[in-house]
């Protein structure tokens, strides 16, 4: 436990001390609320009212939470410090839990500076807004996964191209945030309805007003995905950690 | 003397290429080995698989009795690696280094926080703990990555090439401190610079193709090809001119 906690301290540090860290995984989030705000306050939209944004923004904060982590991992892939630390007692499951377990607390400061400023610009503070930010350790444990596979499989360079401009882009235009899916056609629909990403943004906006009846099947989406690519993900960790 | 490192047949395959071929070799306890040979000759390949990094495809090592096939996990707890290039976290401070280190060995608090200062003081870097290792030179890099290899007060202690890239002052400081290392452990070092292998080493293996050429000390070396300088001899028994 001891030696797991001081990689996963160390990741942490890792990611905490890297300004584009803080500048984009927290506060991109928080300008687009303010922005997407402003636009509602000038030109009223019903998809930029904050208790229907502030749910969707808290998620697509997510993908920025993937890159960094797949970022982090790709690079220590190729670095002299992860050969080093292969030789010490450090067991798979130490590097796993290590690299994933500090992503958690930074998810959850994301989410609860999200809503923070959603109050602050309006939204009404009801005991659902904790269960949202409760429920949001679902997306963030896909977000997570991802994070993690990405880092196992890709090159840093890769890193950037899909997690920085696909999975950015898949978050931001296929998951209902800022626009009305139904808008863009039958088989645009189907596509996004049998991704996890319109689900989390569903599952959160369905939490945040209190009704949990509709977040349970957009749970199971989610909640799904995030198990089958986390078993995927640590295979392929340990495929390239035996291959190293 | 006893053996530290018994290397029993151990061969690596990688797809068509056989980067180690059936390497026997003993090293004493206490000994500076080091090993030599041009890029390919299958040093990093030997040390990955002593290191337990690579799983060897067939044959066998003992490190101190401990087998690298068979028991990983104790050979990982009485070794310790300076890999080629600086192995450093670059974003947490010189000492936030070593109390890693301390960390993933498993120490408690207190023993990680006694190991870390007395590393600080005996690699003199007490004026820069506080510095991110990223802000360090190059020769400070290496200081604090052989620092880190020792806070686990290891048996066996492999330096993958500690010096590549070093100014001359830089090169002169550390190889002081590997001079001070002897004896106290076992060590095995791999470089491409013959006057390092003959200042530091007590005996030197040859490598080429993944096969073990010669193993001697440098004046045994220089002896048995005849040279007078040991790059000579070294040249000569790698493009096989030996006697």
């Amino acid at each position: 436990m001891r030696r797991m906690l001081s990689f996963a301290n160390r990741t942490m540090k890792e990611i905490l001390r890297d300004p584009l860290t803080i500048g984009f995984g927290l506060g991109f989030p928080v300008i687009l609320l303010l922005l997407l705000s402003l636009i509602q306050a000038n030109i009223p939209v019903e998809m930029f009212e904050i208790t229907h944004l502030a749910p969707g923004i808290t998620i697509f904060g997510l993908s920025f939470i993937t890159l960094f982590s797949a970022q982090l991992i790709a690079k220590d892939r190729t670095s002299s410090l992860l050969t080093r630390l292969y030789t010490t007692p450090l067991r798979a499951t130490d590097f796993i839990l290590g690299y994933l377990l500090p992503i958690i607390p930074l998810c959850l400061a994301q989410t609860v500076i999200c809503y923070i400023l959603a109050i602050i610009l309006g939204m009404q503070f009801s005991v659902n807004i904790i269960w949202a930010t409760l429920m949001n350790l679902v997306p963030s444990f896909f977000y997570i996964a991802l994070g993690l596979l990405c880092g196992s499989a890709l090159t840093e360079k890769q890193v950037g191209g899909i997690c920085g401009a696909l999975l950015t882009n898949l978050s931001a235009w296929i998951s209902g945030i800022w626009f009305d899916i139904q808008m863009l056609g039958k088989v645009f629909m189907r596509i996004a309805n049998a991704l996890p990403f319109i689900h989390a943004v569903e599952l959160e906006r369905a939490m945040a007003i209190g009704d949990f009846e509709a977040a349970i099947p957009h749970l199971w989406w989610v909640l799904g995905y995030g198990v089958v690519l986390m078993v995927i993900a640590i295979m392929v960790f340990l495929r390239q950690m035996k291959n190293r | 003397m006893k053996n530290a490192i018994e290397i029993k047949g151990l061969t690596k395959d990688y797809k068509d290429v056989r980067a180690v071929d059936n390497l026997e070799l003993d090293i004493r306890e206490g000994e500076l080995f080091a090993l030599l040979g041009v890029n390919g000759a299958g040093k990093t390949t030997t040390i990955k698989m002593l290191c337990c990094i690579t799983t060897p495809t067939s044959g066998d090592a003992l490190l101190n009795g401990k087998s690298i096939a068979q028991n990983s996990d104790a050979v990982k707890k009485i070794i310790a690696v300076s890999p080629q290039e600086t192995a450093v976290a670059p974003n947490l401070s010189v000492e936030e280094n070593l109390l890693l280190m301390c960390g993933v060995h498993g120490f408690d608090k207190q023993k990680s926080r006694q190991r870390t200062a007395e590393m600080i003081e005996e690699f003199n870097l007490g004026g820069i703990k506080k510095k991110k290792a990223s802000k360090l030179s190059g020769g400070w890099q290496r200081r604090l990555s052989i620092a880190m290899a020792l806070i686990s007060e290891p048996q066996i202690l492999f330096l993958d090439e500690p010096t590549l890239g070093l100014d001359v002052i830089a090169r002169s400081e550390l190889w002081d401190t590997i001079r001070e290392l002897k004896s106290k452990m076992t060590i095995i070092l791999t470089t491409h610079y013959m006057e390092e292998a003959e200042e530091l080493s007590d005996r030197i293996g040859v490598m080429k193709d993944g096969h073990l050429l010669a193993v001697g000390t440098a004046a045994e070396l220089k002896e048995k090809t005849g040279e007078e300088k040991f790059e000579n001899a070294f040249i000569k028994l790698v493009k096989g001119g030996a006697r």
